[in-house]
């Protein structure tokens, strides 16, 4: 079938005919004229090394929300840039360089797409069905002045909402610049939680006092064992190097396993070995291996009785019943009277019972360990357990506060570039709403409550009138169950107004009333730091001039301010790059070594130094009396009083498996929609961002990954189009058959363009056509990968 | 320029299968959706049984990204009729494309796939191992671009020196056709050339 070049064992001594090349200047029209010409071929080498004398090289960066934020150095020759260079410092362990990953490559294929939106345009048909006309920028801010201005005088300050937005990670990105401008404004509903880590960042401070739980990565290097626990920086990036800072663990001589249900790029190409596991099951491994421990003495007692709280009976806050310590539920001495022995996980997991022994066995021996979180098994139905139950791990192998430990649960780490930010100014409102329930709030704000997640207020004046989205896709394609969340928005008595900045005609423009066209990074000045642990520094300085008739976010705030009579509380004055050079003040004032501002400008980056790697909790661990944790009881606390106290159903006080709705065989509807559908990261994309990249789509097209065992039940061969289907919502896609998942489980990348036919079936692949809207106990955070569908041939 | 045999390294224990590189590649060539001047492939095998509630796993899975490899004997350069392809005297291959006729005859010779076909002006195309780059003294791009640093270049004895001498896993072609300026290290995993236990896992994909 190969056309190649690669057959389908081994390569044969053909390539071609290969896939016709898209022919780009066509497609881009009139486009790439404007651009200056779209990508180009027939260079000799000759002719390219005498080519690349003329370019000016300008320091930028890669930032969206992939979980890296990398350097960039664009190469401009007559306007227009001509090649994406990444960090060119010496690259060491000590400093290594900020290398931009196949995302970070296109980002000059992404700047003169064709598809780019080039003028602001007004809604013509039915909100959602994608007609436009254009109109001028006077028309379309003069629009949206006056829809924020009625709507803020009808309703109130709490019918406005800024929706979550994360296209860009930059300082200056236009979620920022939205907020500052409804805070001036009178103020908005505010929302608490992300969408990315709502359980971790609620629950580990129940243990931990803080989310701040993580050391730095250079100490990886210490540890003997690393468990990558759902974690998988090799694909979603999780700060740019962290998968090098795992690799040269493992040089150092850590053995790392991965535990994950499926074989990443993290399993394959840095650990040695793989435990596959059924998704939604890591607590009840959590738990076996901790029966292990106990029943074989392999666990740490004095660490246990001195740093923490609610391991077993005798350490527990007064007042609790007897048989709800952490060691009564995992021997059988708790209500559900079940030992949590590795049979028991066995059925649960599908991991044999002897690897579960192993396992706890190598953990428990193996000084210093570190037991390192991914944040997946934090976006499932109760999400909160894996991030308390790592922590439970940790502390019972009391592989907490030393070098080449880690203290699992959220591991941010609290040392950081200093750095000042773009201030968003005071919201004058009280209310918020956990984010993932924001569309309830446009639908029935005004009923929700404490037990919808209200804080601030009993109850809110308003439902969501207004909505400001700002470089995000989560108005549609990255929030749950698209074809609900759809309905909401297409009513336009419900939300009356919708202003989208963007880059592209993804899913959440079409549902703008007014669509504006946001410049790119590499079209203006700004700033980041890298991502997660936040190390360094890097500089964006604008290549070139934004294309037609874009404009940065910052500018169409800034006039729309204006319009609105807070222009100068705005502005103040600052252009752009004053916000930048104000940012890095703080960075000058911390730092002797930082070369001054125009200096770090022209090297693009920073990072200062430090003399060795840093611990967290190393100070609780040395003297837990003169510095206690930031819990209750300065203790880490294995049981939470506090979560006792909150008495909901499917939170426990001391973490553990609680069997998943769509979860498993004990759900009813597993036996309509046997299969677990998890909406995996792929490295194609940064979530929704670079779906529009035909390099990336060559590189890893979208599609449903499953299991030959599953394939083959159903008649399914590799490359079929496939039927991906529940009560909520169906996608059509290819399907690819390989056995790099477990049986059970299909992996429908998450970001993915939702595109619907006229059927309404999404044939784009957007997993949110499936996921669910119910959200966790704890945090009222997203649990879009608990979903249940069904496969068949299309 | 060296007049020693210039050759990649690759530690495919280390390469996750990422396409920086491929990307890099294709952003400083300016190579539209088609033209892969550095492709990677996944080789993947092995299988799932059941053991009770359990199941147990034998998959495995490696990543090797493939260019021109600049082979000490270039069957390309043997086969084009108009003398297009040269050998410089450190060994990378290059198209002269004036003179290239666009025939595609190197194409068929090519055991890798790395000589590629551009509609646009009907002339072959492939990997010139970033020889602007070389003079310049900076690395080829692919090498420059790897978030794992798992890529290296230089003279292949030095490689040979520093990585040892595999020219091949599974599921590439037999060395000893065109003597590739490549070097691999070992996957955990990786099979030996000509084994058959995997397949191709991305094949649309390369």
């Amino acid at each position: 079938m190969s056309d190649s070049g690669f057959g389908a064992d081994t390569i044969t001594r053909t390539v071609l005919g290969r896939r016709s090349f898209m022919k780009w200047s066509a497609a881009a029209g009139g486009a790439a004229a404007l651009a200056g010409g779209g990508l180009g071929f027939g260079l000799q080498w000759a002719d390219r090394a005498a080519a690349q004398s003329d370019a000016t090289v300008i320091p930028t960066g890669c930032a969206h929300n992939c979980g890296g934020r990398c350097a960039i150095r664009a190469w401009v020759e007559d306007g227009r840039v001509t090649r994406i260079e990444t960090d060119q410092r010496p690259d060491s362990f000590e400093d290594p360089q900020l290398r931009a990953c196949m995302r970070g490559r296109t980002n000059r294929e992404r700047l003169y797409h064709p598809d780019r939106l080039k003028y602001p345009m007004k809604r013509v048909g039915d909100r959602g069905s994608g007609e436009f006309e254009r109109i001028s920028w006077d028309e379309a801010l003069d629009t949206v002045a006056a829809e924020m201005t009625r709507i803020m005088d009808e309703y109130g300050p709490e019918s406005m909402y800024n929706n979550y937005a994360t296209g860009g990670g930059s300082t200056m990105r236009g979620s920022v610049n939205a907020t500052r401008l409804m805070n001036l404004f009178g103020g908005r509903l505010n929302f608490y939680n992300n969408y990315s880590w709502a359980a971790a960042q609620w629950a580990t401070p129940y243990s931990l006092g803080t989310d701040l739980s993580g050391s730095s990565r250079d100490d990886w290097v210490n540890s003997k064992l690393i468990l990558a626990w759902g974690f998988n920086p090799a694909e979603m990036i999780f700060g740019t190097n962290t998968q090098y800072y795992l690799k040269e663990a493992q040089k150092a001589g850590a053995r790392i396993i991965v535990i994950d249900p499926r074989m990443t790029m993290t399993a394959s190409a840095i650990a040695d070995e793989w435990i596959p596991i059924r998704p939604g099951t890591d607590n009840a491994l959590m738990d076996a291996m901790a029966y292990v421990m106990i029943n074989e003495d392999l666990h740490d007692q004095e660490f246990l009785d001195t740093y923490t709280i609610g391991f077993d009976e005798e350490h527990m806050p007064d007042g609790i019943p007897s048989g709800n310590s952490y060691r009564s539920y995992v021997m059988g001495d708790g209500e559900d009277g079940t030992a949590k022995t590795p049979e028991w996980a066995e059925s649960i997991t599908m991991i044999p019972r002897d690897r579960i022994i192993r396992l706890a066995r190598e953990f428990a021996m193996t000084k210093p360990a570190a037991l390192i979180q991914g944040t997946g098994m934090n976006r499932r139905a109760y999400g909160e357990q894996p991030v308390r139950g790592g922590i439970n791990l940790a502390a019972m192998t009391g592989n907490i506060g030393i070098n080449g430990g880690w203290a699992s649960g959220m591991g941010l780490c609290e040392r950081g570039v200093s750095v000042g930010g773009f201030p968003a100014g005071e919201n004058p409102v009280e209310a918020a709403i956990p984010v993932y329930l924001w569309t309830e709030a446009v639908l029935r704000g005004t009923e929700m409550g404490p037990e919808d997640g209200l804080v601030g207020v009993d109850r809110l004046p308003s439902n969501i009138k207004f909505i400001y989205n700002c470089g995000g896709n989560c108005l549609v394609n990255q929030h749950g169950d698209i074809n609900k969340t759809t309905e909401i928005l297409k009513d336009t008595s419900l939300c009356e107004f919708i202003v989208v900045h963007e880059h592209f005609m993804n899913a959440s423009a079409k549902f703008a009333d007014i669509l504006l066209p946001a410049a790119m990074d590499l079209e203006q000045d700004d700033l980041a730091t890298t991502w997660a642990w936040g190390e360094s520094l890097i500089s964006f300085s604008k290549a070139v001039e934004p294309l037609y008739e874009a404009r940065t976010d910052y500018d169409i705030c800034a006039d729309l301010a204006e319009r609105l009579g807070i222009g100068e509380e705005f502005t103040e004055g600052k252009t752009q790059e004053e916000w930048v050079r104000e940012a890095v003040e703080v960075t000058e004032e911390a730092y002797d070594d930082f070369p001054g501002y125009d200096a770090w400008r022209e090297e693009g980056i920073y990072v200062p130094t430090f003399d060795e790697p840093f611990v967290a909790f190393k100070d609780f661990r040395d003297d837990p009396d003169e510095h206690p944790l930031d819990t209750p009881s300065g203790k880490i606390e294995i049981f939470s009083e506090d979560i006792w106290e909150l008495d909901r159903e499917g939170l426990p006080a001391v973490a553990q498996y609680v069997p998943e709705w769509e979860g498993g065989p004990w759900d009813p509807l597993f036996e309509e929609y046997p299969l677990s559908c998890m909406g995996s990261h792929y490295q194609r994309r940064s979530h929704s961002t670079f779906d529009e990249s035909p390099w990336l789509d060559e590189a890893m097209p979208q599609r449903l990954f499953m299991n030959p065992v599953d394939a083959e039940a159903r008649g399914i061969e590799d490359g079929d189009m496939v039927r991906v289907f529940n009560d909520r919502g169906e996608v059509r896609i290819a399907v690819r058959v390989t056995p790099r998942l477990v049986p059970g489980l299909v992996d429908l990348p998450q970001g993915g363009w939702w595109q619907p036919n006229g059927d309404g079936v999404d044939v784009g692949g957007s997993v949110n056509t499936l996921t669910s809207l119910k959200p966790t106990p704890g945090a009222f955070g997203n649990a879009q990968h608990t979903v249940l569908v069904e496969v068949a041939k299309a | 320029m060296s007049d020693q045999q210039m050759a990649f390294y690759i530690d495919l224990a280390a390469c996750s299968g990422c396409k920086a590189c491929q990307i890099a590649c294709k952003d400083k060539n300016d190579l539209d959706v088609g033209n892969m001047w550095r492709r990677v492939v996944e080789y993947v095998g092995g299988d799932w049984t059941r053991s009770g509630d359990a199941w147990v796993s034998t998959v495995y899975a490696y990543s090797v990204t493939v260019s021109c490899l600049h082979c000490q004997d270039a069957p390309c350069a043997e086969a084009c009729p108009s003398a297009a392809i040269v050998k410089r005297d450190d060994g990378v291959v290059l198209i002269e494309e004036d003179r290239c006729i666009g025939c595609r005859y190197c194409e068929w010779a090519c055991p890798y796939g790395a000589l590629q076909f551009d509609d646009a002006t009907g002339k072959m195309t492939k990997c010139d191992f970033c020889a602007d780059y070389l003079a310049d003294g900076k690395e080829p791009a692919c090498v420059a671009s790897c978030p794992m640093r798992a890529m290296d270049y230089g003279p292949l004895d030095e490689l040979r020196d520093r990585y040892g001498d595999l020219a091949a896993v599974a599921p590439l072609p037999d060395p000893s056709i065109s003597r590739p300026a490549v070097v691999f290290g070992p996957h955990p995993d990786s099979r030996a050339l000509g084994s058959t236990s995997g397949r191709i896992g991305n094949l649309e994909e390369v």
